[in-house]
């Protein structure tokens, strides 16, 4: 039970380092009827680094999301995932690209369990089809337990083991977010999009989270859009920063903290 | 941790087992009741079967059904379509099995629909399902009888059966019996495929759809498959409820089949306790059972015939709404959604405690302020399909 879901994948040095990208979005626009949501928006993360995406409420940053999940079409621009245009995608299509999203409003499935909510998040790796579980044939018991293994190494990899039997719309909100975690990390994607993992959480939680995830990208890239500027700025290799769709600035950290840009666009916070 | 995963572990041994029970129960239980009462029990039978099916739809899937007893309906006509010509030995099995297959064709063709509709649309889809059905009977009346209906041949008992009555019972099979234990048969059968598929993969993942179809799709399911297969599985039932109702009450007729069954059906589930097949099968006892009581109470209080027929539906609406004020989950819910909280209250408390005896603070444990979900009311803004905001 101590076993670490994401225990057999291979090492970052071993699949040869290689250089293309796990997301490209290319002069990516999006209208919704006369708003001009996104603007020519590009970005690019970089195999096992993480990617923040930041800017001003209402600036683009879940839309830039939605579209790289399939939830929103482009009206212009392409996704490439790896080098390979993603024509058509539905957000369906995301864990067999080895993709996981969470949601900003969390989206749990609260009126069952932990565990539950888990299993689902690790459903890519089950085969059992209908007939097989309405028999409950021997297999898809094995598949099961496996799967639930599964699903319990990764509530333990985020200290929340305990809580598997309890229905998750019982649970305070810092232990949800902590669930929607765990459900997309058991599906061990190669690339993380977090939507606002510290809104709500106390400083020392988020101290947490940021070191959490600053320890995935030995086994993901992660994409990260969030408010808290100095979590953003600790833990990002790049930053894209977004205004009225556009993006006004890119680069690492240090650099789009002085860019004049920014600033602006920020005008009175403190970056 | 060990003793969950082997409680869990085995599900068919675990549901073998109550279904074997439950045969037991039933052959004794019919072998000591009269006749009627045989009757009643497989009317009550195909009741439940049928609510077995919705409560999945409903309780699992979140999609809500006025039109179960239409597909009811489909199983009945063509059993009884398919039963005249005995002679040409189409053995039982099949009849129903085609039975059932129809009544899961049509719960494709409306569960697609459905699966694009939400709430209030979903209702009048199926709202329209329940009445046009019926009406179809009258418009094809040569083939399906008209008001009158098709009388059904149901078929006697087989030797095997009676040979086995006589031999546990001394007594022998009536063709009532038969027909209940068949109703009865089918009702274990039914229920344990319908728990198998609740506690599998694909049960849960009904349940995601229904909690929050955007991050369900996430995970990989499809949405609009994931809900036409639940109204399928739903159909199937719905039809193997109609295809015995056409044995037990030997008539396939347009009056069997009103608005007020596809009602009884939701009351049964809702009474019960949604997404419980226990909770299905308790309610539909109480709606079989419920009405003849309260009219035999009301006799032997000195009302007349008719008042005391007027007693039951007073009764059966008064029940449902202390149902639905005192226990909104239901009867069988009640028991469970105590169990739960309690369960939570324990696992958060042992939680706190851990923090507070420990010498390092655990950031696991939130402060108090941060018991409280500060994002207001996440289930609106995530239970609405198209794409996160
Ligand atoms: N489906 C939609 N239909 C119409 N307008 C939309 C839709 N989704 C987003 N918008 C609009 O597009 C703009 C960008 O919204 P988006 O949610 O991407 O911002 P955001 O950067 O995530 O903001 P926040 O920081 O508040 O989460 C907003 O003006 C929003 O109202
Ligand atoms: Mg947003």
């Amino acid at each position: 039970m101590s076993k670490q879901p994401t225990a057999s994948r291979p090492s970052p040095g071993s699949t040869g380092a290689s250089r293309v990208a796990e997301l490209e979005l290319d002069r990516v626009t999006v209208r919704f009827g006369g708003l001009v949501a996104l603007s020519d928006a590009a970005l690019t993360v970089r195999p096992h680094t993480v990617h923040g995406v930041i800017g001003p409420n209402g600036a683009g940053k879940t839309t830039l999301f939605n579209v790289a999940c399939g939830f929103v079409r482009p009206d212009e621009g392409q996704i490439l995932r790896r080098g390979e245009h993603l024509t058509r995608l539905r957000p369906s299509d995301l864990p067999g690209l080895g993709m996981a999203r969470t949601l900003q409003g969390l989206g749990l499935f609260d009126r069952v369990t932990v565990l539950d909510n888990v299993m689902i998040g690790a459903d890519r790796h089950a085969r059992t089809g209908f007939w097989a579980s309405a028999l409950a044939w021997p297999t898809s018991g094995r598949e099961e337990r496996a799967l639930r293994e599964r699903a319990l190494g990764a509530l333990a990899e985020l200290g929340i083991a305990d809580l598997a039997p309890l229905v998750a719309g019982s649970l305070p909100y810092p232990l949800r977010k902590k669930v929607a975690l765990a459900r997309a990390l058991v599906g061990e994607p190669e690339l993380l999009l977090l939507d606002e993992p510290a809104s709500g959480l106390a400083a020392d939680e988020i101290d947490d989270l940021g070191e959490l995830v600053r320890g995935l990208t030995d086994r993901m890239a992660v994409l990260l859009v969030e408010h808290h500027m100095d979590l953003v700025m600790r833990i990002c290799d790049d930053i894209t920063v977004l205004d009225f769709g556009r993006v006004i600035a890119h680069g690492p950290p240090e650099q789009v903290r002085n860019d004049p840009a920014v600033l602006e666009a920020y005008l009175g916070e403190d970056v | 941790m060990e003793r969950i995963s082997r409680l869990v572990g085995s599900t068919l041994a675990r549901h073998l087992l109550v279904a074997a029970l439950g045969m037991v129960v039933v052959v004794m239980a019919l072998t000591a009741v009269s006749d009627f009462r045989r009757f009643q029990l497989a009317e009550m039978a195909c009741l439940a079967i049928a609510a077995g099916g919705l409560t999945v739809l409903t309780g699992l899937n979140g999609q809500l059904s006025l039109g179960h007893g239409a597909l009811m309906a489909v199983g009945t006509y063509t059993t009884a379509l398919l039963l005249p010509d005995r002679d040409a030995s189409t053995p039982l099995v099949l009849v129903v099995l085609i039975s059932v297959c129809t009544a899961t064709l049509v719960g494709a063709l409306v569960g697609v629909a459905a699966a694009r509709l939400h709430g209030p649309y979903l209702a009048g889809a199926t709202l329209a399902l329940a009445v046009a059905v019926p009406g179809l009977a009258l418009h094809f009346r040569e083939t399906l009888g008209g008001e009158q209906g098709i009388p059904v041949v149901a078929p006697p008992p087989p030797g095997w059966a009676e040979d086995a009555t006589y031999f546990l019972t001394a007594s022998d099979l009536t063709p009532r019996g038969w027909i209940a234990f068949l109703a009865w048969s089918t009702l274990i059968l039914s229920f344990l495929l319908l728990a198998n598929l609740s506690h599998s993969r694909v049960g849960r993942r009904w349940r995601a759809v229904r909690d929050d179809p955007v991050a369900a799709e996430l995970a990989g399911i499809v949405v609009g498959r994931s809900r036409v297969s639940a109204f399928m599985v739903s159909a199937a039932a719905a039809g193997a409820a109609g295809s015995m109702l056409a044995l037990v009450v030997r008539l396939a007729a347009p009056g069997s089949f009103t608005l007020a069954l596809s009602l009884t059906l939701i009351a049964a589930v809702v009474l019960g306790g949604l997404g419980s097949l226990t909770g299905a099968l308790l309610g539909a006892a109480l709606l079989t059972f419920l009405p003849q009581f309260v009219t035999q109470i009301g006799r032997d209080a000195g009302l007349d015939d008719v008042r005391a027929a007027e007693l039951a539906p007073l009764v059966y609406g008064l029940v449902m709404v202390l149902v639905i004020l005192l226990a909104p989950g239901g009867l069988f819910g009640v028991i469970r959604g105590a169990l739960t909280r309690r369960r939570a209250r324990r696992a958060l408390a042992a939680r706190s405690v851990e923090a507070s005896t420990s010498t390092r603070p655990d950031p696991d444990s939130p402060p108090d302020e941060q018991l409280t979900d500060p994002s207001g009311d996440h289930r609106t803004a995530t239970t609405t399909e198209g794409a996160p905001r």
